[in-house]
Protein backbone atom coordinates (compact mmCIF):
# COMPACT_ATOMS: atom_id res chain seq x y z
CA UNK A 1 0.00 0.00 0.00
CA UNK A 2 2.81 2.36 0.79
CA UNK A 3 3.98 2.23 -2.83
CA UNK A 4 0.62 3.38 -4.03
CA UNK A 5 0.36 6.12 -1.45
CA UNK A 6 3.79 7.36 -2.52
CA UNK A 7 2.29 8.31 -5.87
CA UNK A 8 0.23 10.85 -3.99
CA UNK A 9 2.68 11.72 -1.27
CA UNK A 10 5.94 12.13 -3.16
CA UNK A 11 9.00 13.44 -1.37
CA UNK A 12 8.58 16.79 -3.10
CA UNK A 13 5.11 17.06 -1.59
CA UNK A 14 6.44 16.36 1.91
CA UNK A 15 9.25 18.84 1.36
CA UNK A 16 6.87 21.64 0.35
CA UNK A 17 4.46 20.69 3.14
CA UNK A 18 7.17 20.89 5.80
CA UNK A 19 8.82 23.97 4.39
CA UNK A 20 6.30 25.84 2.30
CA UNK A 21 7.93 28.38 -0.03
CA UNK A 22 6.75 31.99 -0.11
CA UNK A 23 4.78 31.44 3.07
CA UNK A 24 4.47 35.09 4.09
CA UNK A 25 2.25 38.11 4.05
CA UNK A 26 2.96 40.41 1.10
CA UNK A 27 2.53 44.01 2.21
CA UNK A 28 2.47 45.49 -1.29
CA UNK A 29 0.26 42.90 -2.97
CA UNK A 30 -2.25 44.39 -5.37
CA UNK A 31 -4.52 41.33 -5.17
CA UNK A 32 -5.39 39.51 -1.94
CA UNK A 33 -7.75 36.56 -2.04
CA UNK A 34 -9.19 34.33 0.67
CA UNK A 35 -9.61 30.72 -0.41
CA UNK A 36 -11.62 28.23 1.59
CA UNK A 37 -12.46 24.58 1.22
CA UNK A 38 -15.59 24.11 3.32
CA UNK A 39 -15.32 20.34 3.03
CA UNK A 40 -12.18 20.08 5.13
CA UNK A 41 -11.72 23.56 6.52
CA UNK A 42 -8.58 24.33 4.51
CA UNK A 43 -7.93 28.05 4.34
CA UNK A 44 -5.52 30.08 2.28
CA UNK A 45 -4.80 33.76 1.90
CA UNK A 46 -3.12 34.35 -1.42
CA UNK A 47 -1.15 37.53 -2.11
CA UNK A 48 -0.37 38.44 -5.72
CA UNK A 49 1.40 41.34 -7.35
CA UNK A 50 0.56 41.68 -11.03
CA UNK A 51 2.07 44.50 -13.08
CA UNK A 52 0.40 46.54 -15.82
CA UNK A 53 1.51 44.05 -18.48
CA UNK A 54 -0.21 41.17 -16.72
CA UNK A 55 3.06 39.66 -15.47
CA UNK A 56 2.89 37.99 -12.05
CA UNK A 57 5.72 39.76 -10.26
CA UNK A 58 5.32 38.10 -6.90
CA UNK A 59 3.03 35.61 -5.19
CA UNK A 60 2.89 34.39 -1.60
CA UNK A 61 0.44 32.70 0.73
CA UNK A 62 -0.52 31.93 4.27
CA UNK A 63 -3.04 29.53 5.69
CA UNK A 64 -3.59 26.05 6.99
CA UNK A 65 -4.38 22.89 5.15
CA UNK A 66 -3.44 19.32 4.44
CA UNK A 67 -0.13 18.29 2.90
CA UNK A 68 -1.60 18.24 -0.59
CA UNK A 69 -3.10 21.72 -0.41
CA UNK A 70 -0.05 23.22 1.27
CA UNK A 71 2.38 21.64 -1.19
CA UNK A 72 0.22 22.67 -4.12
CA UNK A 73 0.09 26.28 -2.92
CA UNK A 74 3.84 26.31 -2.26
CA UNK A 75 4.69 24.84 -5.66
CA UNK A 76 2.31 27.21 -7.38
CA UNK A 77 3.99 30.27 -5.89
CA UNK A 78 7.31 29.06 -7.28
CA UNK A 79 5.98 28.13 -10.70
CA UNK A 80 3.85 31.13 -11.61
CA UNK A 81 6.21 33.89 -10.60
CA UNK A 82 7.26 35.69 -13.76
CA UNK A 83 4.49 34.12 -15.82
CA UNK A 84 1.97 36.17 -17.73
CA UNK A 85 -1.44 35.70 -16.14
CA UNK A 86 -2.67 33.98 -19.31
CA UNK A 87 0.15 31.42 -19.02
CA UNK A 88 -0.74 30.73 -15.40
CA UNK A 89 -4.36 30.33 -16.40
CA UNK A 90 -3.44 27.88 -19.17
CA UNK A 91 -1.22 25.83 -16.85
CA UNK A 92 -4.03 25.57 -14.31
CA UNK A 93 -6.43 24.43 -17.04
CA UNK A 94 -4.03 21.64 -17.98
CA UNK A 95 -3.45 20.67 -14.35
CA UNK A 96 -7.17 20.68 -13.64
CA UNK A 97 -7.90 18.46 -16.64
CA UNK A 98 -5.27 15.96 -15.54
CA UNK A 99 -6.16 16.09 -11.82
CA UNK A 100 -9.84 15.50 -12.49
CA UNK A 101 -9.09 12.71 -14.93
CA UNK A 102 -10.75 14.58 -17.80
CA UNK A 103 -7.57 14.33 -19.81
CA UNK A 104 -6.99 10.74 -20.90
CA UNK A 105 -3.59 11.52 -22.40
CA UNK A 106 -1.38 12.11 -19.43
CA UNK A 107 1.32 14.47 -20.58
CA UNK A 108 3.22 15.20 -17.41
CA UNK A 109 5.80 17.24 -19.27
CA UNK A 110 3.21 19.90 -19.89
CA UNK A 111 2.86 20.22 -16.12
CA UNK A 112 6.53 20.71 -15.35
CA UNK A 113 7.13 20.70 -11.58
CA UNK A 114 3.41 20.41 -11.02
CA UNK A 115 3.65 16.80 -12.20
CA UNK A 116 4.36 15.67 -8.63
CA UNK A 117 0.73 16.45 -7.86
CA UNK A 118 -0.67 14.47 -10.79
CA UNK A 119 -1.08 11.48 -8.44
CA UNK A 120 -4.13 13.23 -7.04
CA UNK A 121 -6.13 12.00 -10.04
CA UNK A 122 -6.45 8.62 -8.29
CA UNK A 123 -8.02 10.41 -5.30
CA UNK A 124 -11.12 12.30 -6.38
CA UNK A 125 -11.71 13.42 -2.79
CA UNK A 126 -8.36 15.20 -2.81
CA UNK A 127 -8.61 17.12 -6.10
CA UNK A 128 -10.09 20.10 -4.29
CA UNK A 129 -7.12 20.15 -1.93
CA UNK A 130 -4.72 20.29 -4.86
CA UNK A 131 -6.63 23.02 -6.67
CA UNK A 132 -7.59 25.38 -3.84
CA UNK A 133 -4.58 27.66 -4.29
CA UNK A 134 -5.09 27.64 -8.04
CA UNK A 135 -8.74 28.60 -7.80
CA UNK A 136 -7.62 31.44 -5.57
CA UNK A 137 -5.05 32.51 -8.14
CA UNK A 138 -7.70 32.44 -10.87
CA UNK A 139 -9.83 34.72 -8.74
CA UNK A 140 -6.86 37.01 -8.14
CA UNK A 141 -6.26 37.22 -11.88
CA UNK A 142 -9.91 38.06 -12.43
CA UNK A 143 -9.61 40.43 -9.46
CA UNK A 144 -12.55 38.95 -7.59
CA UNK A 145 -13.11 40.19 -4.06
CA UNK A 146 -15.30 37.53 -2.49
CA UNK A 147 -13.96 34.46 -0.71
CA UNK A 148 -13.18 31.66 -3.13
CA UNK A 149 -14.47 28.22 -2.29
CA UNK A 150 -13.88 24.95 -4.04
CA UNK A 151 -17.52 23.93 -3.63
CA UNK B 1 0.55 -2.79 23.52
CA UNK B 2 -1.74 -4.40 26.08
CA UNK B 3 -3.97 -7.21 25.00
CA UNK B 4 -7.60 -6.59 24.20
CA UNK B 5 -9.94 -7.22 27.10
CA UNK B 6 -12.25 -10.17 26.79
CA UNK B 7 -15.39 -9.47 24.80
CA UNK B 8 -18.54 -8.51 26.65
CA UNK B 9 -20.37 -11.60 27.82
CA UNK B 10 -23.27 -12.49 25.56
CA UNK B 11 -21.85 -10.25 22.87
CA UNK B 12 -20.53 -12.19 19.94
CA UNK B 13 -19.08 -9.64 17.54
CA UNK B 14 -18.25 -12.27 14.91
CA UNK B 15 -21.86 -13.38 14.81
CA UNK B 16 -23.14 -9.79 14.78
CA UNK B 17 -20.83 -8.92 11.88
CA UNK B 18 -22.41 -11.65 9.77
CA UNK B 19 -25.65 -9.66 9.96
CA UNK B 20 -23.99 -6.84 8.00
CA UNK B 21 -23.18 -8.01 4.46
CA UNK B 22 -21.24 -4.85 3.59
CA UNK B 23 -18.63 -5.54 6.28
CA UNK B 24 -17.42 -8.68 4.54
CA UNK B 25 -15.62 -6.82 1.78
CA UNK B 26 -12.08 -5.68 1.18
CA UNK B 27 -11.01 -2.11 0.46
CA UNK B 28 -7.67 -1.58 -1.26
CA UNK B 29 -6.97 -5.26 -0.67
CA UNK B 30 -7.52 -5.04 3.10
CA UNK B 31 -10.53 -6.08 5.17
CA UNK B 32 -12.85 -3.12 5.55
CA UNK B 33 -12.66 -1.50 8.99
CA UNK B 34 -15.67 0.78 9.11
CA UNK B 35 -15.19 3.46 11.78
CA UNK B 36 -17.41 6.23 10.42
CA UNK B 37 -20.54 5.29 12.33
CA UNK B 38 -21.17 8.78 13.67
CA UNK B 39 -21.69 9.87 10.06
CA UNK B 40 -23.90 6.92 9.18
CA UNK B 41 -24.16 3.30 10.24
CA UNK B 42 -24.22 0.21 8.03
CA UNK B 43 -27.42 -1.79 7.65
CA UNK B 44 -28.12 -5.28 8.94
CA UNK B 45 -29.66 -7.88 6.67
CA UNK B 46 -32.89 -7.61 8.66
CA UNK B 47 -33.28 -4.02 7.44
CA UNK B 48 -32.22 -4.81 3.86
CA UNK B 49 -34.60 -7.77 3.76
CA UNK B 50 -37.42 -5.66 5.14
CA UNK B 51 -36.95 -3.08 2.38
CA UNK B 52 -36.92 -5.78 -0.30
CA UNK B 53 -39.92 -7.56 1.20
CA UNK B 54 -42.13 -4.49 1.45
CA UNK B 55 -41.33 -3.35 -2.09
CA UNK B 56 -41.77 -6.90 -3.37
CA UNK B 57 -44.96 -7.86 -1.54
CA UNK B 58 -46.70 -5.08 0.37
CA UNK B 59 -45.99 -1.78 -1.32
CA UNK B 60 -48.72 0.79 -1.94
CA UNK B 61 -49.48 4.31 -0.80
CA UNK B 62 -50.67 4.66 2.76
CA UNK B 63 -53.82 5.97 4.42
CA UNK B 64 -56.03 6.67 1.40
CA UNK B 65 -56.27 3.38 -0.39
CA UNK B 66 -59.25 1.07 0.05
CA UNK B 67 -57.42 -1.83 -1.53
CA UNK B 68 -55.57 -4.62 0.22
CA UNK B 69 -52.01 -3.55 -0.50
CA UNK B 70 -52.68 -0.04 0.72
CA UNK B 71 -54.18 -1.40 3.91
CA UNK B 72 -51.21 -3.67 4.40
CA UNK B 73 -48.71 -0.87 3.78
CA UNK B 74 -50.66 1.40 6.13
CA UNK B 75 -50.59 -1.21 8.88
CA UNK B 76 -46.86 -1.70 8.50
CA UNK B 77 -46.24 2.05 8.40
CA UNK B 78 -48.32 2.75 11.50
CA UNK B 79 -46.81 -0.33 13.13
CA UNK B 80 -43.38 1.25 12.66
CA UNK B 81 -44.64 4.42 14.32
CA UNK B 82 -45.72 2.35 17.30
CA UNK B 83 -42.30 0.69 17.44
CA UNK B 84 -40.68 4.13 17.61
CA UNK B 85 -43.18 5.16 20.27
CA UNK B 86 -42.31 2.14 22.41
CA UNK B 87 -38.59 2.60 21.77
CA UNK B 88 -38.74 6.18 23.07
CA UNK B 89 -41.42 5.39 25.67
CA UNK B 90 -43.61 8.17 24.27
CA UNK B 91 -47.11 8.40 25.70
CA UNK B 92 -48.93 8.34 22.34
CA UNK B 93 -48.01 7.12 18.87
CA UNK B 94 -49.35 10.39 17.43
CA UNK B 95 -46.50 12.16 19.24
CA UNK B 96 -44.17 10.45 16.74
CA UNK B 97 -43.78 12.43 13.50
CA UNK B 98 -41.97 10.91 10.54
CA UNK B 99 -39.53 13.39 8.98
CA UNK B 100 -36.68 13.02 6.52
CA UNK B 101 -34.14 13.12 9.34
CA UNK B 102 -32.90 14.97 12.40
CA UNK B 103 -32.31 18.14 10.41
CA UNK B 104 -35.85 18.30 9.10
CA UNK B 105 -37.20 17.55 12.58
CA UNK B 106 -35.28 20.50 14.05
CA UNK B 107 -36.37 22.78 11.23
CA UNK B 108 -39.95 21.71 11.85
CA UNK B 109 -39.74 22.82 15.47
CA UNK B 110 -37.97 26.07 14.55
CA UNK B 111 -40.54 27.01 11.94
CA UNK B 112 -43.71 25.59 13.44
CA UNK B 113 -43.09 26.08 17.15
CA UNK B 114 -40.70 29.04 17.17
CA UNK B 115 -41.68 31.23 14.26
CA UNK B 116 -45.24 32.08 15.29
CA UNK B 117 -44.27 32.59 18.94
CA UNK B 118 -40.85 34.19 19.18
CA UNK B 119 -40.48 37.96 19.22
CA UNK B 120 -37.58 40.38 18.98
CA UNK B 121 -35.38 40.09 22.04
CA UNK B 122 -36.48 36.53 22.88
CA UNK B 123 -33.56 34.20 23.43
CA UNK B 124 -32.85 30.74 22.06
CA UNK B 125 -30.24 28.82 24.00
CA UNK B 126 -27.95 26.30 22.29
CA UNK B 127 -24.49 25.00 23.17
CA UNK B 128 -21.02 25.47 21.72
CA UNK B 129 -20.85 21.80 20.69
CA UNK B 130 -23.91 21.73 18.44
CA UNK B 131 -23.91 20.26 14.95
CA UNK B 132 -24.66 22.83 12.24
CA UNK B 133 -28.17 21.40 11.93
CA UNK B 134 -28.87 22.49 15.51
CA UNK B 135 -27.40 25.96 14.91
CA UNK B 136 -28.49 27.12 11.48
CA UNK B 137 -32.28 26.56 11.81
CA UNK B 138 -32.18 28.75 14.95
CA UNK B 139 -30.11 31.42 13.23
CA UNK B 140 -32.67 31.45 10.43
CA UNK B 141 -35.44 31.74 13.02
CA UNK B 142 -33.58 34.61 14.70
CA UNK B 143 -33.42 36.45 11.38
CA UNK B 144 -37.12 35.87 10.85
CA UNK B 145 -38.28 36.90 14.33
CA UNK B 146 -35.57 39.13 15.81
CA UNK B 147 -34.86 36.54 18.50
CA UNK B 148 -31.28 36.21 19.73
CA UNK B 149 -29.07 33.12 19.87
CA UNK B 150 -27.24 32.46 23.14
CA UNK B 151 -24.54 29.84 23.38
CA UNK B 152 -23.58 27.78 26.45
CA UNK B 153 -19.77 27.46 26.36
CA UNK B 154 -17.72 24.28 26.69
CA UNK B 155 -14.48 23.67 28.56
CA UNK B 156 -11.21 22.21 27.26
CA UNK B 157 -12.39 18.65 27.90
CA UNK B 158 -15.37 19.31 25.68
CA UNK B 159 -17.94 19.30 28.49
CA UNK B 160 -20.60 21.98 28.95
CA UNK B 161 -19.81 24.72 31.47
CA UNK B 162 -22.87 24.12 33.61
CA UNK B 163 -22.52 27.28 35.72
CA UNK B 164 -22.73 29.29 32.53
CA UNK B 165 -25.80 27.38 31.46
CA UNK B 166 -27.55 28.40 34.66
CA UNK B 167 -26.45 32.01 34.15
CA UNK B 168 -27.61 32.10 30.52
CA UNK B 169 -31.13 30.91 31.36
CA UNK B 170 -33.20 34.03 31.74
CA UNK B 171 -36.79 35.15 31.66
CA UNK B 172 -36.21 35.94 27.99
CA UNK B 173 -35.19 32.35 27.15
CA UNK B 174 -37.87 30.75 24.99
CA UNK B 175 -36.23 27.44 24.09
CA UNK B 176 -33.20 25.29 24.83
CA UNK B 177 -31.92 23.17 21.91
CA UNK B 178 -29.15 20.80 22.95
CA UNK B 179 -27.35 17.75 21.59
CA UNK B 180 -27.76 14.60 23.68
CA UNK B 181 -24.30 13.55 22.44
CA UNK B 182 -21.75 15.58 20.45
CA UNK B 183 -20.81 14.21 17.03
CA UNK B 184 -17.41 15.93 17.04
CA UNK B 185 -16.36 15.28 20.65
CA UNK B 186 -18.40 12.34 21.85
CA UNK B 187 -19.50 14.32 24.91
CA UNK B 188 -22.73 13.07 26.43
CA UNK B 189 -24.63 15.98 27.92
CA UNK B 190 -26.53 15.67 31.21
CA UNK B 191 -29.77 16.40 29.39
CA UNK B 192 -32.02 15.22 32.20
CA UNK B 193 -30.50 17.83 34.51
CA UNK B 194 -30.54 20.53 31.81
CA UNK B 195 -34.20 19.85 31.07
CA UNK B 196 -35.10 20.03 34.74
CA UNK B 197 -33.32 23.37 35.14
CA UNK B 198 -34.83 24.76 31.93
CA UNK B 199 -38.31 23.69 32.99
CA UNK B 200 -37.88 25.47 36.32
CA UNK B 201 -37.61 28.63 34.21
CA UNK B 202 -40.56 27.55 32.08
CA UNK B 203 -38.28 26.91 29.08
CA UNK B 204 -39.13 24.02 26.74
CA UNK B 205 -36.30 21.80 25.53
CA UNK B 206 -35.50 20.18 22.19
CA UNK B 207 -32.95 17.37 22.36
CA UNK B 208 -30.95 16.57 19.21
CA UNK B 209 -30.61 12.83 19.63
CA UNK B 210 -28.92 12.08 16.29
CA UNK B 211 -25.76 10.72 17.93
CA UNK B 212 -27.26 9.38 21.13
CA UNK B 213 -30.00 7.16 19.79
CA UNK B 214 -27.72 4.34 18.48
CA UNK B 215 -25.75 4.18 21.73
CA UNK B 216 -28.11 4.45 24.68
CA UNK B 217 -31.64 3.89 25.87
CA UNK B 218 -33.73 7.02 25.48
CA UNK B 219 -36.90 7.49 27.51
CA UNK B 220 -38.56 10.75 26.53
CA UNK B 221 -40.96 10.59 29.46
CA UNK B 222 -38.22 10.04 32.01
CA UNK B 223 -36.21 12.87 30.42
CA UNK B 224 -39.37 14.98 30.21
CA UNK B 225 -37.99 16.62 27.06
CA UNK B 226 -40.48 18.57 24.96
CA UNK B 227 -39.01 17.52 21.61
CA UNK B 228 -36.58 14.75 20.66
CA UNK B 229 -35.16 14.46 17.14
CA UNK B 230 -33.18 11.64 15.53
CA UNK B 231 -32.38 10.00 12.19
CA UNK B 232 -32.93 6.45 11.03
CA UNK B 233 -29.63 6.06 9.21
CA UNK B 234 -27.46 6.35 12.29
CA UNK B 235 -29.57 3.70 14.05
CA UNK B 236 -28.78 1.03 11.43
CA UNK B 237 -31.94 1.98 9.51
CA UNK B 238 -32.39 3.63 6.12
CA UNK B 239 -31.33 7.16 5.22
CA UNK B 240 -34.07 9.64 4.43
CA UNK B 241 -36.23 8.86 7.43
CA UNK B 242 -36.15 10.51 10.82
CA UNK B 243 -38.28 11.17 13.83
CA UNK B 244 -39.56 14.14 15.70
CA UNK B 245 -41.06 13.27 19.05
CA UNK B 246 -43.05 16.10 20.57
CA UNK B 247 -45.34 16.37 23.56
CA UNK B 248 -48.93 16.24 22.40
CA UNK B 249 -49.94 19.51 24.04
CA UNK B 250 -47.16 21.35 22.18
CA UNK B 251 -47.65 19.64 18.82
CA UNK B 252 -51.38 20.29 19.01
CA UNK B 253 -50.84 24.03 19.21
CA UNK B 254 -48.32 24.15 16.37
CA UNK B 255 -49.40 25.01 12.82
CA UNK B 256 -48.41 22.64 9.99
CA UNK B 257 -44.87 23.03 8.71
CA UNK B 258 -45.51 22.08 5.09
CA UNK B 259 -48.75 21.99 3.10
CA UNK B 260 -50.23 19.21 1.00
CA UNK B 261 -51.12 15.54 1.09
CA UNK B 262 -51.70 13.84 4.40
CA UNK B 263 -51.78 17.00 6.47
CA UNK B 264 -55.19 17.94 5.09
CA UNK B 265 -58.64 16.98 6.23
CA UNK B 266 -60.73 19.18 3.98
CA UNK B 267 -59.73 21.75 1.39
CA UNK B 268 -61.81 24.47 -0.18
CA UNK B 269 -60.37 27.54 -1.85
CA UNK B 270 -61.50 29.58 1.15
CA UNK B 271 -60.08 27.45 3.90
CA UNK B 272 -58.17 24.28 4.65
CA UNK B 273 -58.98 22.18 7.65
CA UNK B 274 -55.87 20.49 8.93
CA UNK B 275 -55.62 16.87 9.83
CA UNK B 276 -55.00 15.69 13.37
CA UNK B 277 -51.67 14.57 14.80
CA UNK B 278 -49.40 13.15 13.59
CA UNK B 279 -50.59 13.61 9.98
CA UNK B 280 -50.74 17.39 10.37
CA UNK B 281 -46.94 17.35 10.10
CA UNK B 282 -46.59 14.70 7.41
CA UNK B 283 -47.33 16.50 4.16
CA UNK B 284 -47.04 14.50 0.96
CA UNK B 285 -46.40 10.81 0.51
CA UNK B 286 -44.04 9.81 3.29
CA UNK B 287 -40.96 7.67 2.86
CA UNK B 288 -43.15 4.63 3.47
CA UNK B 289 -40.70 1.76 3.17
CA UNK B 290 -37.92 3.62 4.96
CA UNK B 291 -40.25 4.20 7.91
CA UNK B 292 -41.17 0.52 8.00
CA UNK B 293 -37.49 -0.45 7.75
CA UNK B 294 -36.66 1.92 10.60
CA UNK B 295 -39.03 -0.22 12.63
CA UNK B 296 -37.01 -3.27 11.56
CA UNK B 297 -33.79 -1.53 12.63
CA UNK B 298 -35.27 -0.82 16.06
CA UNK B 299 -36.29 -4.48 16.36
CA UNK B 300 -32.75 -5.49 15.40
CA UNK B 301 -31.11 -3.21 17.95
CA UNK B 302 -33.51 -4.31 20.67
CA UNK B 303 -32.85 -7.94 19.76
CA UNK B 304 -29.26 -7.40 20.85
CA UNK B 305 -30.16 -4.97 23.61
CA UNK B 306 -29.15 -1.33 23.68
CA UNK B 307 -27.48 -1.76 27.09
CA UNK B 308 -25.34 -4.59 25.71
CA UNK B 309 -24.40 -2.43 22.71
CA UNK B 310 -23.56 0.51 24.98
CA UNK B 311 -21.32 -1.65 27.16
CA UNK B 312 -19.49 -3.11 24.17
CA UNK B 313 -18.92 0.33 22.67
CA UNK B 314 -17.69 1.75 25.96
CA UNK B 315 -15.11 -1.01 26.21
CA UNK B 316 -14.02 -0.32 22.63
CA UNK B 317 -13.70 3.38 23.40
CA UNK B 318 -11.74 2.80 26.60
CA UNK B 319 -9.39 0.43 24.79
CA UNK B 320 -8.96 2.77 21.81
CA UNK B 321 -8.38 5.78 24.06
CA UNK B 322 -5.74 3.97 26.09
CA UNK B 323 -3.91 2.86 22.91
CA UNK B 324 -4.24 6.23 21.19
CA UNK B 325 -2.84 8.22 24.10
CA UNK B 326 0.43 6.26 23.82
CA UNK B 327 1.00 7.54 20.28
CA UNK B 328 3.48 10.43 20.30
CA UNK B 329 2.02 13.59 18.82
CA UNK B 330 -1.55 12.39 19.06
CA UNK B 331 -4.02 14.67 20.81
CA UNK B 332 -7.53 13.69 21.68
CA UNK B 333 -10.10 16.37 21.01
CA UNK B 334 -12.91 15.80 23.48
CA UNK B 335 -12.15 14.07 26.76
CA UNK B 336 -15.31 14.74 28.72
CA UNK B 337 -15.93 12.43 31.65
CA UNK B 338 -19.19 11.20 30.14
CA UNK B 339 -18.45 10.27 26.56
CA UNK B 340 -19.82 8.08 23.77
CA UNK B 341 -17.82 5.91 21.40
CA UNK B 342 -16.14 8.65 19.39
CA UNK B 343 -12.39 9.13 19.15
CA UNK B 344 -11.64 12.54 17.67
CA UNK B 345 -7.94 13.32 17.35
CA UNK B 346 -5.18 15.27 15.69
CA UNK B 347 -1.60 14.29 14.92
CA UNK B 348 1.23 16.75 15.23
CA UNK B 349 1.95 18.34 11.84
CA UNK B 350 -0.22 15.88 9.93
CA UNK B 351 -3.51 17.16 8.64
CA UNK B 352 -6.60 14.98 9.31
CA UNK B 353 -7.34 14.82 5.60
CA UNK B 354 -3.96 13.20 4.98
CA UNK B 355 -4.59 10.80 7.87
CA UNK B 356 -7.92 9.85 6.31
CA UNK B 357 -6.45 9.14 2.88
CA UNK B 358 -3.65 6.95 4.21
CA UNK B 359 -5.95 5.02 6.57
CA UNK B 360 -8.33 4.47 3.64
CA UNK B 361 -5.47 2.74 1.87
CA UNK B 362 -5.34 0.34 4.78
CA UNK B 363 -9.06 -0.31 4.41
CA UNK B 364 -9.91 1.85 7.43
CA UNK B 365 -12.79 4.27 6.97
CA UNK B 366 -12.68 7.24 9.33
CA UNK B 367 -13.95 10.79 8.99
CA UNK B 368 -11.63 13.75 8.54
CA UNK B 369 -12.91 17.28 8.66
CA UNK B 370 -14.91 19.65 10.80
CA UNK B 371 -17.83 17.21 11.20
CA UNK B 372 -20.35 19.99 10.54
CA UNK B 373 -19.38 21.46 13.89
CA UNK B 374 -17.10 24.31 12.82
CA UNK B 375 -17.59 26.29 16.07
CA UNK B 376 -16.18 23.28 17.95
CA UNK B 377 -13.09 23.28 15.70
CA UNK B 378 -12.68 27.03 16.25
CA UNK B 379 -12.88 26.53 20.01
CA UNK B 380 -10.09 23.94 20.00
CA UNK B 381 -8.09 25.95 17.48
CA UNK B 382 -7.90 23.17 14.91
CA UNK B 383 -9.11 23.31 11.29
CA UNK B 384 -10.34 19.73 11.47
CA UNK B 385 -9.96 16.46 13.33
CA UNK B 386 -9.70 12.82 12.37
CA UNK B 387 -12.61 10.93 13.88
CA UNK B 388 -13.02 7.23 14.45
CA UNK B 389 -16.53 6.40 15.66
CA UNK B 390 -17.64 2.96 16.75
CA UNK B 391 -20.78 0.95 16.26
CA UNK B 392 -22.12 -2.32 17.58
CA UNK B 393 -20.23 -4.41 14.99
CA UNK B 394 -16.77 -3.00 15.66
CA UNK B 395 -14.16 -5.17 17.36
CA UNK B 396 -11.01 -4.84 19.44
CA UNK B 397 -9.05 -6.16 16.45
CA UNK B 398 -10.35 -3.21 14.46
CA UNK B 399 -9.13 -0.84 17.14
CA UNK B 400 -5.73 -2.52 16.82
CA UNK B 401 -5.89 -2.00 13.05
CA UNK B 402 -6.69 1.68 13.58
CA UNK B 403 -3.80 2.15 15.99
CA UNK B 404 -1.40 0.32 13.66
CA UNK B 405 -2.72 2.47 10.81
CA UNK B 406 -2.03 5.68 12.71
CA UNK B 407 1.54 4.47 13.26
CA UNK B 408 1.83 3.92 9.49
CA UNK B 409 0.56 7.43 8.83
CA UNK B 410 3.28 8.79 11.08
CA UNK B 411 5.84 6.62 9.30
CA UNK B 412 4.73 7.79 5.85
CA UNK B 413 5.02 11.39 6.96
CA UNK B 414 8.43 10.67 8.44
Amino acid sequence: MLDQIRDLYQEVVFDHNRNPRNFRVMEDANRTIEGFNPLCGDRITLYVKIDGDGIIQDVSFQGSGCAISTASASLMTEIVRGMHESQAHALFQTFHRIATGKDETLNLEELGKLAVLAGVRAYPARVKCATLAWHSLEAAIENKQATVTTE
Amino acid sequence: MSTAPAAVPMFDAARIRKDFPILGQQVHGKPLVYLDNAATAQKPKAVLDCIAKVYTEDYANVHRGVHTLSQRATELFEGAREKVQRHLNARHSHEIIFTRGTTEAINLVAQSYGRPRFKAGDEILITAMEHHSNIVPWQMLCQQTGAVLKVVPIDRTGALVLDQFEALLSNRTRLLAVAHMSNALGTINPVEKLIEQAHRHGVPVLVDGAQAIPHMAVDVRALDCDFYAFSGHKLYGPAGIGILYGKEELLDKMPPYQGGGDMIRRVTFEKTEYNTLPYKFEAGTPSIVDAIALGAAIDYVNGIGIETIAEHEHRLLAYATEQALRIPGLELVGQAADKGAILSFTLHRIHPHDIGTILDHLGIAIRAGHHCAMPVMDFFGVPATARASFGLYNTFEEVDALIAGIHEVIEVFG
